[in-house]
């Protein structure tokens, strides 16, 4: 017999390591720490990843665009102080709940925008402007914010669009009435709008 | 490119807390583990891209772990502290108790040594640099905590073995 890993490993379970994760995710909160909440949840298009700063929501993303990925990206981009810790996002996962049950028609969250800047951001300021059921086009919202000409950039800004379904950019089609392209894919653009169309 | 620190802790959950639970008691070993990770995430930033996540972790749960036992022997007393949730490590069954409490009567070194290396998987010369000394002194200490478990630990069980 001999003494290994194995041996010394045994009193780990899984249950209490659960625990102290969830209770590291609440002391980094309290200390200050928790550069960037996140958790997933279900939805009917798909796991959601939800990530929010001190600031508000930062982040939602679908399945489709690799979760892994995008935390890897917050790591970069905002702090690599990120932990999976729900509290944070309660009233986003409440709100996002309401939303797909057809029960919220508008989203009433802080927000943190500064993963987008210049045009982008200031296209996905104007987004909410477009009201819970209607459409435009990528050309009335070139319009919306002062810019007509920039059809093409208005496009980019919904494609990078970094809350989608918070930040409606599923309600922007293109001008032939095509769905047009999607973050999350074009079933589950489809799907937002016949959610949208049946309340 | 750093990676999130939730994949830190993914990774390095278990070790961290057993590199604690072979200096400290399961309660202890569990605040030890917090305040581990909680300065872990504090430095995050701070740590080089290319540092060795796993051995930077058990050199800060070495300190933490030593923090803990210190603050305990200046308050020998039990005050009657009750931990919030029932602890489920350590109990009978739960894991081998004898073993650890073989661990727990290795003299320091030895202990840390075996620790580092069998638990935490650490090679000689990263435990040189946490312990002091040479990596030849490190792999030593092992070894002697190895033969020390043998006879304390295995012995005993031999004996209480039916034949």
């Amino acid at each position: 017999m001999n003494i290994s890993a194995d041996h010394l490993a045994s009193p780990d379970d899984t249950e209490t390591l659960s625990r102290l994760r969830d209770r590291l995710g609440l002391a980094a909160e309290a200390a200050g720490l928790l550069d960037v909440a996140y958790t997933t949840i279900d939805s009917p298009v798909g796991p959601l990843l939800l990530a929010a700063t001190p600031q508000g929501l930062v982040r939602v993303a679908y399945g489709v665009e690799d979760h892994d990925r995008v935390l890897d990206t917050l790591s970069q981009r905002i702090s690599p102080r990120v932990l999976r810790a729900p509290r944070r996002l309660d009233a986003a996962a409440r709100e996002l709940d309401e939303y797909f049950g057809g029960r919220r028609r508008v989203f009433d969250l802080p927000l943190d925008l500064s993963l987008s800047a210049g045009f982008r951001q200031l296209v996905q300021r104007h987004l909410p402007d477009i009201g819970y059921g209607q459409t435009r086009t990528y050309g009335q919202v070139a319009e919306l914010v002062g810019n007509p000409r920039a059809v093409r950039a208005v496009g980019t800004a919904c494609a990078t669009n970094p809350l989608p379904v918070v930040v409606p950019c599923h309600r922007v089609l293109r001008a032939d009435g095509a769905v047009g392209g999607y973050i999350g894919g074009t079933d589950a653009k489809q799907a937002l709008l016949r959610l949208e169309a049946a309340a | 490119m750093k990676p999130p620190f939730e994949k830190v802790v993914e990774q390095n959950v278990s070790v961290v807390l057993r590199v604690c639970r072979v200096i400290l008691d399961a309660h202890d070993a569990q605040d030890a583990w917090s305040e581990t990770f909680l300065a872990a995430l504090r430095a995050y930033p701070e740590l080089p891209d290319d540092a060795n996540a796993e051995a930077w972790l058990v050199t800060i749960a070495r300190r933490k772990a030593i923090d803990v036992l210190r603050a305990r022997k200046r308050q020998p007393a039990p005050v009657g502290e009750v931990p919030e949730v029932p602890t489920a490590l350590g109990v009978p069954g739960a894991g081998d108790e004898d073993l650890w409490h073989a661990v727990a009567a290795l003299p320091d070194k030895q202990r840390h040594a075996v620790a580092y290396h069998y638990v935490a998987g650490l090679p000689y010369t990263e435990i040189a640099g946490i312990l002091g000394g040479t990596s030849d002194a490190a792999r030593r200490a092992a070894a002697d905590g190895v033969k020390n478990l043998r006879k304390s630990y295995l012995g005993a069980a031999k004996e209480g073995a039916p034949s």
